[in-house]
């Protein structure tokens, strides 16, 4: 406010001289009339700025006195929200809300042995997000972040993703679009809008925080790489010294896994618990048990080879995970570890149609499957970090063909699915270093092996970049 | 089995009030701590979120944070973005809003004292800059004696039961802290102008209070870790501009002042306290300016 008011009278200043040179070159005496009517405007409007700086540094020393200070003093909400001071000084301008953004600029190149085009799960009906990222040179995603409170009572924050599109174009998608209430009480805290879930423990991150380039196969398999939506969100942090949140969501239903939403309280519920704490000054866990209980209508599923399924039924699914960070004295500048685990179990059970080729049959279709990962992260010195991962899928359909439609057998159908696994376990082995210059930036190389299919040892090579603009990022657990 | 958990919950919901006798306080650095612990006594139930071990820059929203801030009544902590990639997400999980920006429930210190190296220029290309300033501010003690009374007023206001005790205890805290302030001055005078090369650039108001000259920083640019060019760099201006010490906080890697003081003759390695908890002499905000002293004077000849 200050330093604003003496900017303002320092500029009137200067331009005074600046203005009696530019028009010194018309007529004399008519300019020298004008000049003295603007000097004089210019001398009143200077009172009247001194004045107004006695005022607010009366104003100041007052608060200063009575130490309110926090009032007046830009805390931190609203360092967060604009991260440049410079509008604070210049109140006529209309950008001093501006919400604040951030850039994430992302792009890999990947190699891969065996064909993208055939990779598959098989048991599993993959959205379209579950399959490998573009070969070779790609920008992965680029995602504008705008967020600030909008009142007194709501906080809200947008993600936009732009990312190219199979047939040449860009989509805009809206990862995210919410609102927070900002001042619910004891401990609780809500969530509406667009947003991801807060199921399981990688779910509720953007790709670009995650320690790998690819998402674990179960997030992949389950969950279309991640679960978001339009839905409601409560949650509740007991009154505890060891972490306890229980939380709920209800969804719309629109995306994998479920279809096409037809009810007004939406088709998908999640239920959750999470605990967490420090175990010492070194070591902190966080672990959690979540729910996701699904009514798909008419989820639609490629499968690789050109055909497609229709799911209509129930799909129920349960996640546990697990998380353990340690750094020497809870310093994690220098080094420090971080292992995480999750494991999901799905249950599905509903009719299933089976389109190939102009045929469409039918199955009575009740699945079982799992999966798990496990990873480590360490960083062994500044800004380098190394990291380890395995995945694994499994699945038991029990899959009855009740129409053919055309296909020759039941056995057609039931290849045509993609949801008969053979037998076959798909696993992972992916092994990662990065580099992060600063907060702001990190290179990855990543090197996976995927024994997805059967007879498919996929060697995949990526070496990705992840540059942050913007506001500061939020280092969550 | 309902009404069992029903009951269950109820009683956890009671559980708060039950043992709100106190005032909870949430510090964000151990400094603010000790500073409430000295004009609260034992109305305040103290909890600090970070150690002299850590890098107050890079903390995590861990789970036993965000449950720390769920019941805090009061959160001191710095400001100038000194917090900004952790309390702002424990402010949001925490769901305490008697403790958001703006409340009597929040108070930053960084707001009552004047703040050294306000950049005039915002490009990351610098480092980690802070838009308002350096946040290190508790390494001046006038700036202790800045922030105490608007503390104290704090306290006061949120707990107005016992604001009698907390004015007595200003005052108390205030004579000592005085008294403390003339005798350093005194300790101290001996090491005006004295050169000295720094980890990061955490000690400006360190520098400020006792006029330390800084040759030098061991970082290139702020967070950026020290690297060989530029130490071979600090080697040389340092052989045309000779300093006395290198110093850094505990939490910061000892191995390139360990270099530095190994190439240059004379040159003493500190590891300085940087704030309450930094060593065993710094049990206190007295004890943290003692050892500062002690130390820094030990690298006198």
């Amino acid at each position: 406010m200050n330093s604003g008011v003496k900017a303002c009278i320092t500029v009137l200043a200067l331009s005074l001289p600046v203005c009696v040179q530019a028009a010194s070159g018309d007529e004399l005496t008519d300019i020298r009339r004008q000049m003295e009517t603007l000097q004089k405007q210019y001398e009143a409007r200077l009172k009247e700025l001194e004045a107004r700086l006695d005022q607010a540094e009366a104003l100041a020393h007052q608060n200063q006195k009575e130490l309110s200070g926090v009032k007046t003093a830009p805390p931190v909400a609203a360092a967060t929200t604009s991260p440049e001071p410079a509008a604070a000084g210049t109140p006529a301008a209309g950008n001093a809300f501006n919400p604040a953004l951030s850039v994430i600029l992302q792009g890999s190149v990947n190699s891969y042995s065996e064909n993208p085009d055939n990779y598959a799960l098989p048991g599993f009906q993959l959205g379209e997000e579950g399959g490998l990222a573009s070969e070779g040179l790609t920008l992965d995603e680029t995602e504008v972040t705008a967020s600030a409170n909008v009142d007194p009572l709501f906080y809200g924050q947008t993600t936009l993703s732009l990312a190219d599109q199979s047939n040449g174009g860009t989509e805009i998608s809206i990862e995210e679009a919410f609102v927070d209430p900002t001042m619910l009480p004891a401990g609780l805290d809500g969530r509406f809008g667009r947003f991801y879930s807060d199921i399981g423990y990688l779910n509720r991150f953007h790709s670009h925080a995650w320690d790998f380039h690819d998402a674990p196969l179960v997030y992949s398999a389950f969950l279309n790489k991640q679960y978001g939506d339009d839905g409601v969100r409560l949650a509740w942090v007991a009154p505890t010294d060891t972490y306890l949140m229980i939380g709920g969501e209800t969804f719309a239903g629109n995306n994998f896994p479920a279809g096409s939403s037809n009810r007004v309280f939406g088709d998908v519920q999640s239920l959750f618990v999470k605990l967490g704490g420090d175990v010492g000054a070194s070591n902190a866990w966080l672990a959690g048990v979540s729910g996701l209980r699904v009514n798909a209508h008419n989820r639609q599923t490629d499968v690789a080879g050109g055909g497609s399924d229709t799911f209509n039924g129930d799909s129920n699914l349960l996640i546990g995970d697990f998380v353990w960070k340690w750094a020497p004295n809870g310093n994690a500048t220098q080094r420090n570890f971080k292992f995480q685990s999750e494991y999901f179990y799905r249950d599905e059970s509903g009719d299933m149609g089976v389109d190939e080729g102009g045929n469409s049959g039918l199955m009575d279709y009740n699945g079982n499957q799992w999966g798990w990962y496990a990873q480590g992260v360490y960083q062994f010195m500044p800004r380098w970090r190394a990291g380890l991962r395995y995945d694994r899928l499994s699945a038991d359909n029990n899959l009855k063909v009740t129409s053919l439609g055309g296909f020759q057998d039941n056995r057609a159908v039931i290849d045509a699915s993609g949801l008969d696994n053979n037998g076959h376990h798909p696993q992972r082995y992916t092994a990662m270093l990065d580099w992060s210059p600063s907060e702001f930036s990190r290179l990855r190389l990543q090197y996976d092996r995927d024994e997805s299919l059967v007879n498919w040892i996929d060697n995949e090579w990526s070496l990705q970049y992840i540059m942050s603009l913007g506001t500061h990022g939020a280092h969550e657990f | 089995m309902t009404q069992y958990l029903l009951s269950v919950l109820f009683v956890l919901l009671l559980l708060p009030l039950n043992a709100a006798a106190d005032l909870r306080v949430f510090s964000c650095e151990p400094e603010w701590g000790a500073l409430v612990t000295e004009l609260a006594g034992d109305h305040a139930r103290v909890f600090t979120a970070t150690t002299a071990q850590q890098d107050p820059h890079y903390i995590q929203a861990r789970p036993s944070l965000i449950a720390r801030m769920r019941r805090a009544d009061l959160v001191v902590c710095t400001g100038a973005e000194l917090e900004i990639g952790w309390l702002p997400v424990l402010m949001a999980r925490g769901g305490n809003p008697g403790v958001k920006p703006g409340t009597d429930g929040y108070f930053e210190a960084a707001a009552f004292v004047p703040m050294l190296e306000v950049p005039q220029r915002l490009d990351r290309a610098e480092g980690d800059v802070h838009p308002n300033g350096n946040p290190h501010i508790q390494l001046d003690p006038r700036n202790i004696a800045r922030i105490a009374p608007a503390l104290s007023e704090r306290l006061a206001k949120i707990d107005p039961e016992n604001a009698a005790d907390y004015r007595k205890r200003l005052e108390d805290f205030s004579q000592r802290w005085q008294s403390a302030l003339q005798r350093w001055d005194t300790e101290a005078a001996s090491l005006k102008g004295m050169p000295i090369v720094v980890h990061h650039k955490s000690w400006a108001y360190l520098n400020q209070w006792l006029g330390l000259k800084e040759i030098g920083t061991l970082e290139p640019k702020p967070g950026v870790p020290p690297s060989s060019s530029h130490l071979a760099e600090l080697l040389e201006t340092l052989k045309a501009t000779p300093a006395k010490a290198v110093i850094r906080a505990p939490y910061q890697d000892p191995r390139a002042s360990e270099w530095l003081s190994k190439q240059v003759p004379g040159l003493v390695m500190i590891e300085m306290p940087f704030t309450v908890g930094g060593n065993a002499q710094a049990t206190d905000l007295f004890g943290l300016f003692d050892s500062s002293i002690a130390l820094l004077k030990g690298a006198q000849p």
